[in-house]
Parts: C-alpha cells; structure tokens; sequence
C-alpha cells in the first residue's frame, strides 16, 4: 500500500506545526502516521447516513444542566509579576522574544 | 493494621474520632513510599534504575503535606471539622496545577514549569480535608496506554509484577494506589486512561460523566473527552472520592449544574431491580495489524469473559435482571475515530508551548522567533507529542476534514446513540475492561496503533460523555489483575458504585481478595 503521507507532504505538516525534528524522528512520525491513517480509514466502511448529526461532545448540554454566562467583566489577575516569572525571559513586564519576522510597508 | 493499608473512608472515620492524627496517618505514609517507590521519574533518568521499585512519583511534596496535615490536626483541636476527606493523603497526576509545586505532564516542556495557581478538583478535596503527598507520573501529556512515554525516568512498574507495565496513561497514580502509597489519587481519563491503569494494577478507576467533574487546572489534551476521575482501592473511596469534588465550577462552563447526590448513600441501594446489561460487541476486539496491514477480529480471552459473565451471576443473585444481546454496533468505530478526534484537539491544544510564555525554550542562539518556535517545539516534545500535533494537522487541514474529521464527528454521534438506545432497555452496561491483562515493559511501545487499541473497550465512554468505572474482578493464569466494568447513562455515577459495591460485596470471601502486590511482599 502506498504512503498516503509522503516525504513532501509530511514536511509540509512538520514546517506548519513549527517542529525541527531529527532524521529518525521524522522516520518514525511519517511511518506511524501513515499506519494510523490506514486505521483511521475504517471509518469509510461504515454506511452513513447523510443526516447524521456532528457531535463535537457527548453529553448534551441543555438549559437545564449549564451554568449561566457570567457577566463579561474584567478580573484583574491578584499578581500578575507571579505569571511573568514562569517565562523564559522578561523585562519590565514584557516577554522578551527574537527578532519577528516581518515585512516594512512603504 | 498499619496506617498505610487503610482506606480513605477509614483514615477520615479515624481521624475526625481522634482516634489518630493527620500527620502521624501522613508519616506512615511516607515511611512506606520511602520504602517501596525508589528513585523518582527524572528527566535523562534511567528507564531501567531499581526494578523491583514502584516509581510513582515525579515529585513528593513532603513539606507543603505536613503542614496541611498539622493544618487539619489544628483544625480538629479546635473542634472543628476538616471535612470528609480529613487526613487522607491523595496523590496528584502531574498533568493537574497544584499551586507552587512542578506542573510537568511528565514533558520536557513543562519540566522548569511552577504552577501559579490550583486545578479545581485537588483543591476541593484539599478543602475537604485531604493532604497531597505529590505528583504521580503519566505518560507524556497522558498521550500513552503504559506510561511509558514519559520523559521522566524510570516510570512506574506494575507493582503486581514489575516486569510489566503499570498502564496509562495514569499509571503513577494506579500504580501509587495499588502499592499503598496513599488510598487515592487523582488521575484524567481521554480514552481510558483512569480505567486500563486501574485495571492493569488491580484498584478501582471511575470516569465520571463528562461535566461532572471541573477541568480547571488541568493540562488539557482532547477537551471535549478529557475527564478528571479518582483512583482507589475500593468502591467506597471512589463515591467518597467523586462527592468531593463533583460540581459546577466559575472556572469551567462545561461543568455541568447538576446536584451532587450523596454517592455514599447511593451505593449502598443495592442492585435489587437493576436491569444490567450484556454485549457481545464489548466481546470481541477489533484491531490494526501494523505489519500486515490487515483488520483482525477476535474474541476476548476466554478468562476476561469468564471474569464478566461470572460477576453477571453474582449481581443476579443479588436481585440484578441480567439483559443479555445489548446491541453496541459501533463500539469497534471507537478507535478509529478518537485518532481523529483526539489529534485534531490535541494539536489545538499543543500549539501554546512556544518557548515565550512558559515552559522550555531553547538554548541555541536563533535569528529569529519562528526559529525560537520550531526548536523549543523540537527540543521540548518527546515523539508522541509530535506524532499527535502533525496528525492533528493532517486530519483537520481544509481539503481533508470533510473525509475525516467531519466523518469522525458523525460516527461519534452514532457511538453516543448506541448508548442512548441501549439505556433505554437496561440501567448500567457490564463488560470487560481491557482486551487483555497489563503486556510486558517494551512488549508493545513504539507501536502507536497497537498501543492505541488497549482502549477499545473504554474509549466509547468518553466519545459518549457517559461515566464507567474499572472494578478489580480477580486474576489471570499468570497472576496479573484483570478487571470489569459498568457504563451507566448520564450523571448516573451512583448506578456504578451501587452496581460495583454489590459485586464487591458479593466477592468479598473469594480467596483472591487476600492476594497482595510481589512489590509488597519485601516492605
């Protein structure tokens, strides 16, 4: 059977999920994912009525057992210097990051 | 009897009666975990260091538990009452934030990571009296069936056998309960994975109902699937366990307002009247041959069926209808359509680690941030990360999610339907757990597909949204645990501790009772 996942293909998928991978992880992604799509291809034996509904959960969320929207208001954090301190580098608050990658106009 | 064998329900009895103290219950426990766990999981640790130890843990909070236990005996000098959790020592899988304590998801990418803040339901219980001894290990992200992804080494071993594994992708925390390192703990289930670890290990494992239960805090993978759940060495612990921390939460709209029954109570009906259910789509298996690229259908092991059709009889003679030829046709969908459904959340999920706001970032010097993005992503995620982010991607992409995700969606509803006609005509479904007992370390890892399918029995569940419970139903010929267990319809928890009790109840002579995990033998 052939990959339905090629090596071009699959490196498309590896720039879009911003990955740097080595040789054999690659070699072993790209074959596992195609293993998983021959699975996954089950699926297309089942008759399906048109109709069917989508569930994108299980449990069917009424009225009754759903909590009511809160009001929109803004909560200011108690400490937000405590969440800056998990970040790999700050400086007066900000996170601090490389060069991004832009254009000039004009 | 020593402090550490007793149950939670026990521990609080004893502790609210100042029969004994929340530290000295603590200290017992901690003389035991230094006893059997051994090295905890660490990252570049050796998968293959002290094999005849448990490895629960990634990180004992020893500290911060004594002074919630000297806060809880403070507490009942006062007079007061801690709650019903009072003194019990619970473990934490590392996927939950517990405020000033490591948060890892047993990643690299979440290692130098310090929560801020707690998951709803660790501090519920904490409210309610309990002293968290910990973080337990899981696989990478809980993205496994045997734990054995983590990047934090050695992992956990079956303490009813270490050359097998605990499961997962909970398997710290079954394993940290079977071991009697602390009679609850608090584990998530995706797929299956409070369940397959709690039935791998011998310890009851309950995923509520979708809702039940508040996400808040937790380190999300599919979150449309993800279930917190407690893991226990009884069915009393779990009810316990559940009234503890069922609820709606400010923090998490999909935690649903339904009132928290008293499961205490509940359990104790009985299943006189109950009508239970049999499938024989829960008797078969469906799976992937990787090699042959071939779909095998076989029957379960003749002593997994046995196992469940010998505790149908016992529930009949306790007063239960056994309903036999339950149709579930689309059980063996299950798999299939959680590779899509599961990846495609996944990916969602995974794209917030991005070495800027927290977690890893790499050391290289780099030009510029999607350079920084690419290799902190690269260096951070172990494989089974990556593989779920780039299938995520496929499954999901514009040209393809009719064919697939789309697809996957509707044959969730199909599996949702199963259920809803099934309950119709019974009350709780009975059937097997897992496909087979715990496999061997290495017998089945590297393997995805394969490792996948561990969860065929358990996976509907969490398609549907409908709570299951793992129950410890004896042992096969080679002396692993093997376990049952009950589906019930929507918010219906208190039909599975009053189905699981009767079958403890009615088990309670049977000689396998008295066995006791080969990791105990020697503490």
């Amino acid at each position: 059977m052939s990959d339905e996942i090629t090596p071009e293909l699959f490196q498309h998928l590896v720039e879009l999920a911003a990955l740097e991978l080595s040789p054999e992880e690659a070699d072993y992604l790209r074959r596992e994912l195609n293993n998983q799509l021959r699975a996954i291809h089950e699926l297309e034996a089942i008759p399906l009525d048109p109709n069917t509904p989508i569930a994108s959960h299980g449990v069917p969320y009424t009225p009754e057992i759903s909590p009511p929207l809160r009001e929109d208001l803004v909560e200011p954090h108690p400490d937000p210097a405590r969440l800056l301190e998990t970040a790999p580098e700050t400086a007066d608050g900000y996170l601090v990051v490389p060069e991004i990658p832009h254009q000039r106009i004009g | 009897m020593s402090l550490h064998t007793l149950t939670a329900l026990e521990i609080a009895r004893q502790v609210r009666a100042r029969e004994v103290s929340a530290s000295e219950v603590l200290e017992a426990h901690l003389a035991h975990i230094a006893r059997v766990d051994g090295l905890p999981g660490r990252l570049g640790g050796d998968p293959n260091a002290e094999p005849d130890k448990v490895h629960a843990f990634i990180t004992l909070t020893a500290d911060r538990a004594r002074k919630q236990a000297a806060a809880i005996d403070a507490k009942i000098a006062a007079g007061e009452d801690p709650g019903p959790l009072a003194g019990v020592p619970v473990t934490v899988k590392d996927i939950f934030c517990v405020e000033g304590t490591p948060s890892t998801a047993a990643s690299k990418i979440l290692a130098n990571f310090t929560a801020p803040y707690t998951a709803t339901p660790v501090a519920r219980w904490e409210a309610a009296g309990a002293v968290v001894l910990g973080k337990v290990n899981l696989d990478e992200f809980t993205f496994g069936s045997s734990n054995e992804s983590s990047a934090f080494q050695p992992v956990p071993r079956n303490p009813w056998n270490p050359n097998h594994v605990a499961g997962g992708s909970s398997g710290g925390s079954a394993a940290a309960v079977a071991a009697l390192e602390g009679p609850i703990s608090l584990g998530t289930d995706t797929a299956g994975s409070i369940r397959l670890p709690a039935a791998y290990c011998g310890v009851v494992g309950l995923k509520p109902t979708y809702g039940r239960v508040s996400r808040y805090g937790l380190i999300a993978f599919g979150s449309s699937l993800d279930c917190p759940g407690p893991l226990t060495r009884t069915v009393a612990d779990s009810a316990l366990a559940l009234g503890a921390m069922a609820g709606p939460d400010p923090h998490d709209s999909t935690a649903a307002t339904v009132p928290v029954p008293d499961y205490l109570a509940e359990m104790e009906k009985g299943v006189h009247g109950l009508k239970i259910g049999l499938s024989p789509d829960y008797f078969r298996i469906t799976y992937f041959d990787s090699k042959t690229g071939e779909l095998v259908e076989q029957p379960v092991p003749e002593v997994i069926k046995q196992s469940v059709l010998e505790a149908a009889q016992k529930l009949a003679q306790a007063g239960a209808e056994i309903i036999e030829n339950v149709p579930m046709p689309h059980t063996r969908y299950g798999i299939p359509a959680y590779f899509v459904i599961s990846r495609v959340e996944a990916a969602s999920n995974l794209h917030r680690y991005d070495g800027v706001k927290y977690g890893y970032r790499t050391p290289d010097s780099v030009e510029d941030l999607r350079t920084l993005y690419r290799k902190s992503r690269g260096q951070g995620f172990g494989l089974q990360p990556k593989l779920r982010i780039l299938m995520g991607m496929y499954v999901s992409a514009a040209q393809y999610s009719e064919q697939y995700y789309a697809r996957a969606l509707k044959i969730r509803s199909l599996i949702r339907r199963d259920f809803d006609q099934a309950f119709h005509s019974v009350d709780v479904l009975l059937t097997p757990s897992t496909p087979t007992a715990a496999f061997p370390i290495g017998g089945v890892y590297g393997d995805s597909v394969l490792m996948q399918y561990a969860d065929q029995l358990l996976v509907t569940a969490n398609h549907a949204g409908v709570p299951g419970i793992s129950i410890p139903a004896g042992f096969d010929e080679s002396g692993l645990p093997i376990g049952i267990h009950f589906f019930a319809p929507d918010f219906r928890e208190d039909l599975l501790f009053r189905a699981g009790y009767a079958y403890e109840q009615a088990t309670v002579q049977e000689a396998w009772r008295n066995r006791n995990p080969a990791m105990l033998s020697n503490s």
